[in-house]
């Protein structure tokens, strides 16, 4: 952030204006990456101490990636649950292509429509102290959850790279997981939980 | 329903932020070419491999890769950046292809046989980074003899 920079004052800086979280701008992108490191290495040639601000701009695209959602199954189940159910295979396919998943902080892929069972009761009005969450803490099982839908979606979605922000918008707009997220933060900030305990359960501008 | 945009906000409540001020700033100018100077990644994107410890809420230690590393997962505790970019391409975050691209081309001398990661949410007076975790790092470059360090914020 280029206000911190300024106070900071680093001995040598290149300010980016990208999107949060992709300080070398775009996936896929090795030749804006490529340029961006040869703008950084032409400070070391610099005499003193020296902020320079790259000349592109990247603005996140805060709008929902387009990712189809699996139809009801279950109509028994609260809708985030069988929703959730419902992404298990193009999770599972995410998992099988990368090798890897952000995935596990505090909760498996197993146990997501478990917590998603218990975030929606607190929506509904039940008591946090009275419902056990798995996992325990609330930021991280959010985490998981999130981390869960996005390597579903990324998995399930075509066409070019996601903007920033593109598929945050996804879930907490369009997927019944988001929704139910959000309705516990507000239930459990109704019900005067601890303040980390429901603030950093979605982005703060939420 | 989002209220404007989530990186306006999260630039404004940085900008908001008390930081610490240095009174007069390291500068260390370039002792040799970039051509012949090893270059070495530290990331605050909480990156780690999954069989490291994963970062713990407010950790201030730090993660070191191999140069061959690439499976890796950002561990970060806010929810307030884009996490997909690294997901898709680890080189947006932690640019590892592009150096050693770099070092092929002659353009660095060398890509430093470690990298690291400290997790970017912090206490805000940064103490036990400044005066603890990040000389310890810092120790580490020097004894892989490292020139060139590129820090990539998140």
């Amino acid at each position: 952030m280029k206000e911190v920079v300024d106070k900071m004052a680093p001995p040598r800086a290149l300010y980016c204006e990208f999107p949060l979280g992709r300080p070398l701008g775009r996936p896929g992108d090795a030749a804006l990456q490529r340029h961006v490191l040869q703008q950084s290495f032409d400070l070391l040639n610099a005499d003193s101490a020296t902020l320079q601000t790259y000349p592109e701009i990247i603005e996140s695209e805060e709008v929902p990636l387009s990712c189809s959602i699996p139809p009801r199954f279950d109509a028994s189940l609260p809708p985030a649950v069988d929703e959730a159910r419902g992404l298990r295979a193009a999770y599972d396919r995410s998992l099988d292509a990368r090798g890897i998943t952000a995935v596990g902080r505090v909760i498996d892929a197993e146990t997501v429509p478990e917590a998603l069972n218990v975030l929606h009761q607190w929506g509904e009005g039940a008591a946090w102290t009275d419902v056990a969450l798995p996992g325990q803490n609330t930021i991280a099982v959010c985490h998981d959850i999130r981390a869960y839908y996005t390597e579903a979606a990324l998995e399930l979605a075509t066409g070019p790279a996601p903007g920033g922000r593109s598929v945050e918008a996804w879930f907490y707009d369009e997927t019944e997981a988001g929704k139910t997220v959000m309705a516990a933060r507000a239930a459990l900030q109704g019900q005067e939980a601890p303040f980390p305990f429901w603030f950093y359960m979605a982005p703060g501008h939420r | 329903m989002s209220i404007g945009g989530g990186d306006a906000a999260m630039r404004a409540f940085g900008a908001k932020q008390e930081v610490p001020i240095f009174d007069d700033p390291s500068f260390t100018p370039l002792s040799k070419p970039l051509s012949e100077a090893r270059v070495a990644i530290v990331t605050s994107a909480a990156l780690h491999r999954p069989d490291q410890d994963r970062f713990a809420s407010a950790d201030t230690g730090f993660r070191a890769f191999d140069r061959t590393d690439r499976d890796m997962v950002m561990g970060h505790w806010s929810p307030n950046f884009d996490h997909t970019g690294f997901q898709l391409d680890l080189n947006v975050v932690y640019p590892i292809d592009r150096l050693e691209e770099l070092a092929a081309d002659g353009v660095i001398g060398d890509v430093a046989p470690r990298h690291f990661a400290f997790a970017g949410n912090q206490p805000d007076t940064v103490s036990e980074l400044r005066l603890d975790t990040g000389p310890a790092c810092a120790q580490q470059l020097l004894a892989d003899a490292v020139d060139v360090v590129v820090l990539t914020p998140v």
